[in-house]
């Protein structure tokens, strides 16, 4: 069971900061703004603003930005960072041919 | 220890919760949603995101029609988020004979609720999709169908209903329905609390089934391991919802990734986890159904693969609606693995119930009665189908 959230408890405005426009996570080219306003929108879990927003799901599937993106969402709801989840990690660990995995079932 | 109230209790913030918990809230009603998880944990995120009408068992052919029909189509400007549904088609592989005839089945079962579908072949065929390999030999068509994106439509309802008012509570487990004077009426979760109201919503997934049990309501279903890939961005190929006679499904997102699933034929085995995990068989499985479909797709790179579990229904549709023998109970479980594309129509249709309106369309042959056990014995439909191990 996931950390008890009331999602109507109040975390105060959005508030635009003078580095918005900085792109947290490079493979989809996701802003810090996108992520804070996603985090006002009621996302309030990694899991969910990545689903939104696609942060972390680009090639490097977030081993650059994931620490990043938690802090940005850590300090918008005003949480320490322990208390918030990373996403699953998920294979394959490099991304990988689909002709290459096909050939795998020959050795099931 | 806390009791709150609401008019609505909804436990389950997928799709169908999430959806319930908007119609409700936009009429008016104030509504409590109760997660386990997070918004969207379990199958509607996790889905192939098909919104498709054909191939439907004609039981709940009419709930995916109206969603196509009455809410896909303006979805995204409802809810100001946009949920890349395109409505493009349905292309469906058939491999052999007897598969062809399965396909004849669904264009006759789509004629009938007017929803037009027809066979393709040869040349036909690739001209609607060129990359097909010889290995197709013929493939249903049904243009009003289409795609979209799951994890955006789940998140896109809870966050217009939110800014509508309803309450939304994760990380808390419903664990039992208590009755007062013989009525559905409140909802007990592991932390203790109560949340009580007129109406309470079920659509929880496997979970709902030992919900509903403490109510004395039994609902034959099992759960089965369903796993997906996706790739990095390709260029355009196609805008159609794409699927085999094998099992296996998936579409180019907007975003240029295509995603696919197609079962192992091992699914079953899965059950006992606790959560669903990535097997180290079924993203081989699926990419060897996309190399021998579509050998185009060979090239690209999978960048990731996720599962999820199917809530298999023992006679392959879900159980939708009241469940009169606990007045104020709702109940929307057992979807089968097919309940994501009317997963809004199920959501506006149970804010219709829980508001004393009628159904929108029929859905009495989903009543969470029609299990008749004692004369003919219904049987897993599902547990046949052995995915590319079969092929």
């Amino acid at each position: 069971m996931a950390e008890y959230m009331d999602r109507s408890k109040d975390i105060g405005p959005y508030v635009p900061q003078a580095d918005d426009d900085r792109i947290v996570c490079r493979c989809e080219e996701i802003t810090k703004g996108e992520i804070r306003q996603a985090v006002h929108m009621g996302l309030w879990t990694m899991t969910e603003v990545k689903r939104m927003l696609r942060c972390g799901m680009g090639l490097c599937q977030g081993q650059t930005c994931t620490k990043n993106i938690k802090r940005i969402i850590a300090t918008e709801l005003g949480v320490a960072l322990g208390q918030l989840e990373e996403p699953s990690v998920r294979p394959p660990v490099r991304p990988v041919e689909v002709g290459v995995f096909g050939n795998e079932v020959e050795s099931l | 220890m806390k009791t709150e109230h609401a008019d609505v209790i909804i436990v389950g913030a997928g799709i169908v919760g999430n959806a319930a918990a908007y119609y409700l809230t936009k009429a008016g009603m104030r509504c409590i949603v109760l997660e386990e998880e997070m918004i969207g944990h379990g199958g509607s995120s996790r889905n192939g995101g098909g919104v498709r009408q054909s191939g439907r068992d004609p039981r709940e052919f009419a709930l995916a029609a109206y969603a196509v029909k009455n809410i896909w189509p303006t979805l995204s400007e409802e809810l100001g988020v946009d949920v890349e549904y395109r409505q493009n088609g349905y292309l469906v592989f058939g491999y052999n004979e007897e598969q062809d005839k399965s396909i004849s089945v669904r264009i006759e079962t789509a004629a009938s609720f007017g929803v037009h579908m027809e066979m393709k072949r040869g040349a036909d065929l690739k001209e609607i999709c060129p990359y097909v390999s010889d290995h197709v030999v013929c493939a249903g068509w049904t243009p009003s169908d289409g795609v979209s994106n799951p994890m955006r439509t789940t998140l896109g309802y809870y966050i217009r209903a939110r800014e509508l008012g309803a309450r939304f509570i994760t990380g808390e487990k419903a664990i039992k329905i208590n009755k007062i004077k013989g009525a559905a009426r409140q909802v007990v979760t592991a932390r203790g609390n109560v949340y009580e109201g007129d109406k309470i919503i079920v659509a929880a997934g496997y979970h709902g089934k030992f919900l509903l049990e403490t109510v004395g309501i039994v609902v034959p279903m099992q759960k089965k391991l369903n796993e997906m890939i996706v790739t990095e961005p390709a260029p355009r190929l196609f805008e159609y919802m794409v699927g085999g006679m094998s099992g296996f499904y998936g579409q180019q997102t907007k975003h240029g990734s295509l995603i696919f699933g197609c079962p192992s034929g091992r699914e079953y085995t899965f059950h006992e986890l606790k959560n669903p995990v990535s097997t180290s068989v079924t993203a081989s499985f699926i990419c060897e159904s996309l190399g021998i479909d579509l050998p185009i797709l060979k090239q690209l790179k999978v960048v990731r693969a996720w599962s999820g579990w199917v809530d298999i229904s023992l006679d392959g549709v879900p159980v939708i609606g009241a469940v009169e023998e606990v007045p104020g109970l709702l109940v929307a479980i057992a979807s089968t693995g097919h309940g994501y594309g009317p997963g809004p129509a199920v959501g506006y249709t149970l804010a219709q119930l829980a508001m004393d309106q009628p159904s929108p369309v029929d859905i009495t042959k989903l009543h969470f009665d029609r299990f008749d056990y004692g004369k003919k014995q219904p049987r897993y439909q599902s547990a046949s189908s052995g995915g590319a191990l079969l092929r």
